[in-house]
């Protein structure tokens, strides 16, 4: 007897990283700009707050939903950045990453057959999540065209308007695309008038280098039908103490708790008073490491533009995406680049067809490197292009 | 401000050519080289120098760190007594401290020998200092903001989400 895999977990391919994964621990030369992790340590004063909880004993789970602290530091700092007010004892669920609130949010509200339209390119757990839910996905193509912007047009050509939810993630993974609040209103009004339920990933929000972050839970009519997820990975460098949330109202949080008390129970205790200390003291921290992506950020941009490889103006989270030369798959040029530089970055079309043609370049590594790995692709491109 | 974001990759790093400079602060490449010359002429960038990790080196370096006390008189200032001292080689670095002593300075030399014999035929004598306190460097974490030993440890995945 063999354990067969249910056939939704068989639906779904192996990451399409997997291989350059591979390939990259083999050799001990290569710089990676495949890493959509920041470089930087945990502030300390959140790391020590984490030790210093782990000392006093405080190892038992929390609340399903949180430490309540925690929820009330959280609704403040939403209400302060974003402008999104939230109940910290009914409408915040605390969870192991935003991953998690993501999966919970699929779970608690996608019925098997509902269609779920995921905004693309996109980070790649959307589909597998409505998947493993027993949903569809719907592809919703952006393009280069439009900076990556999702548009009404473009969630009407891969008929949206006849879906059961959207997924946005803007400041997007992988393009860097944002959308600012008069390009998000046409899109809060075409979720009313179809009746979608919004998942907005807004976990890259504090990576936001030009203008403000907007949260489509802010618009008229919005806040009922939207789940927001953000969490401490990227903003505050937590991402191994795996800490996010979802704002939603009472029922949908009441719902999502309901398969996170099943599964979860509560999210780390360690890393909920790591992400307390974060909240409450280390604005600076973040200060000075979104200045340093930003001075990252022009850097890479500019160099990519030197070398003649065309590149949009990402204005948020930490990945460029510039486009691959004629001639030339992304996996292709990934590959070779790769073997040839030993520099890793990621093929386009892993984050869905719509990447097609790009490579989606971290630049959350140190500046010595990006300086160097960007003169190893200029070299590869006078060689081979 | 553009004055100031200069300054700061500088004390990042001196090696920065100006076309990084210019492509991490937006700057045209010719206001990087104006705002740095108009800088040292200011007397705000006062050289670049390399961060050295001696312990790493099979050489020996030997640094201390060497407290003084100073008595003024009438017709001496701490200006004065700083001025005599910062003109030795060996002085790296000289402040002049609040607390329990007056100046704080830093002396390197090939040898504990060398770095002793400095301090008691060359600094003790001063007639205005009363006092020295001499602590050897025995091991550096961290100079100029840059933590020394193995560096490497970044443990990320080659590729991820």
């Amino acid at each position: 007897m063999t354990l067969e895999p249910a056939q939704r977990v068989q639906a779904v391919p192996p990451s399409g990283i997997r291989r350059f994964f591979e390939i990259a621990e083999e050799r001990d030369d290569v710089i990676s700009l495949g890493v959509g992790e920041p470089d930087f340590s945990t502030p300390w004063a959140a790391r020590d707050a984490a030790i210093h909880s782990l000392e006093q004993g405080r190892t038992s789970y929390t609340a399903n939903r949180g430490m309540r602290e925690l929820r009330e530091a959280i609704a403040g700092y939403v209400a302060d950045r974003f402008d999104l007010a939230y109940d910290p004892d009914e409408e915040i669920i605390v969870t192991a990453g935003a991953s998690e609130a993501v999966d919970l949010a699929f779970r608690a509200f996608v019925d098997p057959g509902d269609t779920v339209a995921i905004a693309q390119p996109s980070y790649i757990s959307y589909e597998p999540g409505v998947i493993f839910a027993g949903g569809e996905p719907l592809p919703v193509p952006t393009r280069e065209a439009d900076d990556f912007r999702l548009t009404v047009e473009a969630l009407e050509r891969a008929g949206a308007a006849d879906a059961d939810a959207l997924v946005l993630c803007y400041p997007n993974n992988p393009t860097g695309a944002v959308m600012p609040a008069e390009d998000l209103a046409p899109i809060a009004d075409f979720a009313r008038e179809h009746d979608l339920t919004v998942f907005s990933d807004e976990i890259y929000a504090e990576l936001t280098y030009e203008g403000e972050h907007t949260s489509i839970a802010t618009f008229e009519g919005m806040r009922e039908r939207t789940v927001v997820f953000n969490g401490f990975s990227k903003a505050y460098a937590m991402t191994g103490l795996r800490l996010g949330y979802a704002l939603a109202p009472a029922d949908a949080i009441t719902a999502m708790n309901r398969v996170h008390q099943y599964g979860m129970l509560s999210a780390p205790t360690t890393a909920q008073y790591a992400a307390l200390e974060a909240l409450d003291s280390c604005d600076d921290d973040v200060e000075e490491m979104v200045g340093q992506y930003d001075r990252r950020r022009q850097f890479v941009l500019s160099r990519f533009e030197e070398i003649g490889m065309p590149c949009f103006e990402a204005k948020g989270a930490f990945y460029v995406f510039p486009e691959v030369p004629a001639g030339w798959t992304a996996e292709e040029f990934a590959e070779e680049l790769l073997y040839e530089q030993g520099v890793a970055v990621v093929p386009g079309d892993v984050f869905g067809e719509s990447g097609t043609g790009h490579l989606r370049v971290s630049y959350a590594t140190g500046l010595g490197d990006l300086r160097e790995a960007l003169s190893r692709i200029e070299a590869f491109l006078e060689e081979r292009v | 401000m553009s004055e100031r974001e200069v300054l700061e990759l500088l004390r990042e790093n001196a090696r920065y050519s100006t076309a990084d400079i210019a492509r991490m602060t937006d700057l045209e490449e010719s206001e990087v080289e104006a705002t740095i010359e108009e800088l040292e002429a200011a007397g705000v960038l006062r050289g670049y120098q390399a961060v050295v990790d001696w312990d790493a080196l099979e050489d020996e370096r030997v640094r201390a760190e060497v407290e003084l006390n100073v008595t003024l008189d009438r017709e001496t200032s701490y200006g004065d007594i700083a001025e005599r001292l910062a003109r030795f080689p060996q002085v790296t670095s000289l402040r002049l401290v609040s607390g329990d002593y007056d100046f704080d300075m830093e002396v390197e030399g090939d040898s504990i020998r060398e770095v002793s014999q400095f301090i008691s035929e060359k600094v003790a004598p001063v007639p205005e200092i009363t006092q020295t306190v001499t602590h050897y460097v025995m091991t550096s974490y961290k100079e100029n903001g840059i933590e020394l030993g193995d560096g490497d440890d970044d443990d990320r995945l080659s590729v991820s989400p």
